[in-house]
């Protein structure tokens, strides 16, 4: 193989400021995302498992279609096609005025679609917990918020954290996506410095690197999380 | 806005090669993928410390890594660094094969601990050796457990193989892509590749769904 | 008329010689290929590196066959190769590289030749090597008619979509940093996600090499709403790419072009892409003085 290795190339301006640039987009597109992810998966995996038959169906549309549809054709709905629906004036602005379009873009569509995935976890959570739990609570007089504020959310929640984990995990993975739509985060400035300099394994090394960092701390940083939220006698399902 | 879907229709052919391509990925990477899984896994469980820990070490390696990120690997490095061309396809189906084999031995260690642990010792005590107990006992009785899982996860492979975008291999999504862009048409074509990877990902999960239903029974 | 050269000729002859008396193909040439003619003959392919929206050098229509200017002069290298290697039934393949994939893939062996709109640059040259110059042009900005921007400063406060890894990527970003321009950029994957950026408003100019504009706005919807304006930004000549360090295959190239270059048959191609251009009869580009200049340079003698 003819190949001239250079790994002074990394700290080398500009090339470095671009790593770490990178890594910075990435971390900002994926936690505005989880954001997002969490706080709307929440809302539409307790939807799953309410009384309510509308509210259940709602929700269980909104999973299998976000579910059913690859990440990237859903960017590309979100960037392309939404803004031209809208009208004139509307679309306009979302091209023009939002701020930092391509990045708003990115966290929406990469937070509706894990929302999607940590929908279905809230809801195996809720539905691990014993039906007997429901009805002393109805029993005991508790309405449904009540019920769920009370008594189903505080056991779901810690008990799903380590499949929550590796969502988590996997929207920082799935960032790299925002590269398609123009966002330059950490793949993509990777691809820029082997372009300019031609020496594409020292980038993509250092790329590999820096996401296995942050698997590594964020696995750490959830460990410590998880071992707080454990309740004895639970054993987590999935992860 | 006017709305022309009839452009989907005169390009139907091409698309439809495109599609070809990602189902010939799909399965030739599951297929290839299930196979290093499964080699994986029996390392994983053989009880030496040694091969436990290179199965971990491999599985966590790719299940950190972004998917986008190893596709390019294979597709620009990899042929330098063993100095012969792999071709586009090749190259992406080996990245999609190391990449899911990652996550479908998770599901494999699983379905193998799934089965009980006085099956393997009964398989011990009439004589059949580790690979033999495997082979007879554990490995069908595994697999009939996990067909569900690795069929869902076959199909976020499907949709993972989208990616190949990224390297203008002539996919379904490139292909809409430059259909989409030749005849100035996003919208429909977009709504399109939507709606084909919807009806194509959920009806594959519906099946799953009564395969379990059956399973279950 | 092309004029023979001493090995094609031999190499017609010989190949009529054997198929008269009916033997299997064989390599006329009894001679050590290496590099990528080795290659080629051992994978009995030739694999040729195309744009899916370099307009009307090299891209696709909805066809997916690849065509244009560049694409027809390495269908010509690719005959040449058929003869010298002695194999008439040599397979061609297209692979679509974009302006990021095509070094890397060329250099990888995926590719063997990149027919597109390509700069020559010295610094790509530690990388690949080109062939003759097969057309100049230069950054110009394509803008909608009518938006009073003329040149980068009327952009201040603006935005631009710029392809990644072009050679105008790298000029505008540079005018704009030596400028202290405050111009806001996005970066898209190729011509055709630029031109889209501009169409649907995202963005207040597209820049890249004047003769891709041009190509871009004859596939518009409304090719009267848009316009190239400024002066040349860079200068761009384009070359088609072999892999480096193989001068046997590059030799092969030059001579192919020498000969389309010296015999005029050139033009003929040339025209059959620019005047007018296959997309739109009301666009046509007659070749530049200069671009004549860089032919006849080429045209060397046998």
């Amino acid at each position: 193989m003819q190949y001239n290795w250079n790994w002074g190339v990394l700290l080398q301006e500009p090339y470095l400021g671009w790593l770490i640039s990178g890594v910075g987009w990435t971390i900002a597109v994926a936690s505005a995302a989880w954001v997002i992810a969490f706080t709307l998966g929440s809302v539409v995996g307790v939807a799953r498992t309410l009384p309510n038959r509308w509210a259940r169906g709602v929700a269980t549309a909104y999973v299998e279609l976000l579910r059913n549809v690859p990440l990237l054709v859903q960017l590309f709905i979100w960037y392309f096609v939404v803004p031209e629906l809208l009208p004139d004036d509307w679309g306009r602005w979302v091209k023009r005025d939002l701020p930092l379009p391509e990045y708003t873009t990115a966290v929406i569509g990469l937070g509706f679609y894990t929302a999607s995935r940590v929908a279905e976890q809230v809801r195996s959570g809720i539905e691990s917990i014993s039906r007997g739990q429901s009805m002393a609570g109805y029993a005991s007089g508790l309405t449904t918020l009540q019920l769920y504020r009370y008594v189903l959310l505080p056991v779901a929640f810690r008990v799903i954290v380590p499949p929550l984990t590796s969502e988590f995990l996997t929207i920082f993975k799935n960032s790299s996506l925002a590269l398609t739509i123009g966002v330059l985060e950490l793949t993509a400035q990777s691809r820029q410095i082997t372009e300019y300099t031609f020496q594409g394994f020292e980038a993509f090394t250092a790329a590999t690197v820096m996401y296995v960092v942050i698997t590594l701390t964020v696995t750490a940083g959830m460990s410590l999380v998880e071992r707080r939220a454990r309740i004895p006698g639970f054993i987590a399902k999935g992860g | 806005m006017a709305f022309d879907f009839g452009v989907i229709f005169d390009s139907l052919p091409f698309l439809a090669e495109g599609l070809a391509l990602s189902f010939l990925l799909t399965l030739l990477a599951a297929a290839g993928g299930i196979v290093l899984a499964v080699i994986l896994a029996l390392m994983r469980l053989s009880g030496y410390t040694a091969l436990a820990l290179i199965s971990a070490a491999y599985v966590n390696f790719f299940r950190s890594m972004p998917l986008i990120l190893v596709i390019f690997w294979f597709f620009f490095l990899v042929p330098l660094l063993i100095g012969r061309p792999v071709g586009g396809f090749y190259s992406a189906l080996i990245a999609f094969t190391l990449f899911e084999a990652a996550y479908y031995s998770e599901i494999i260690r699983a379905g193998i601990q799934s089965v009980s642990r006085g099956q393997v010792a009964a398989g011990y005590a009439t004589g059949l050796t580790y690979g033999q107990t495997m082979r007879f006992i554990v490995l069908p009785q595994a697999f009939r457990n996990m067909t569900p899982v690795l069929l869902t996860q076959g199909i976020v492979l499907f949709q993972d193989t989208s990616l190949v975008f990224v390297v203008a291999l002539r996919d379904f999504m490139t292909a809409t892509t430059i259909v989409a862009r030749n005849e100035g048409r996003l919208i429909e074509m977009y709504l399109f590749a939507a709606a084909v990877y919807f009806v194509i990902c959920f009806s594959g999960s519906l099946y799953v769904r009564r395969l379990q239903g059956k399973f279950a029974r | 008329m092309i004029r023979e050269n001493s090995w094609v000729r031999c190499g017609l002859f010989a190949a009529a010689a054997l198929a008269a008396v009916g033997l299997a193909p064989a390599p006329v040439v009894a001679q050590e290929f290496y590099g990528t003619l080795a290659k080629i003959d051992e994978a009995g392919e030739i694999v040729i590196g195309h744009r899916e929206t370099s307009i009307p050098f090299s891209w696709i229509e909805s066809d997916g066959e690849p065509r244009g200017y560049s694409v027809d002069l390495c269908l010509k290298i690719a005959d040449a190769v058929k003869e010298m290697l002695g194999k008439p039934n040599l397979g061609i393949r297209f692979v679509p590289v974009t302006p990021q994939t095509r070094i890397p893939l060329l250099a990888n062996g995926t590719i063997d030749i990149e027919c597109g709109s390509t700069t020559n640059k010295l610094s790509r040259q530690e990388q690949v090597a080109y062939l003759p110059v097969t057309f100049i042009t230069g950054t110009k900005l394509l803008v909608k008619s009518g938006s009073g921007v003329e040149t980068l400063d009327d952009l201040s406060g603006k935005r631009i979509a710029l392809a990644q890894g072009t050679t105008n990527e790298r000029v505008i970003k540079a005018a704009i940093e030596a400028g202290g321009l405050d111009v806001d950029v996005l970066n898209v994957k190729d011509h055709a996600e630029g031109f889209l950026s501009l169409e649907t408003d995202r963005v207040d100019a597209y820049s890249t090499d004047h003769i891709l504009l041009y190509g871009l706005i004859t596939r518009a919807r409304d090719p009267e709403n848009y316009e190239v304006v400024g002066d040349f930004l860079s200068y761009d000549p384009y070359a088609i790419m072999v892999r480096r360090d193989d001068s046997a295959f590059q030799l092969l190239g030059t001579r192919v072009l020498a000969d389309l270059f010296r015999s005029g048959e050139i033009r003929d191609i040339y025209a059959k892409w620019f005047q007018p251009f296959p997309t739109s009869a009301d666009v046509s580009e007659p070749p530049t003085e200069l671009l004549e200049a860089a032919w006849q340079l080429n045209a060397l003698p046998e």
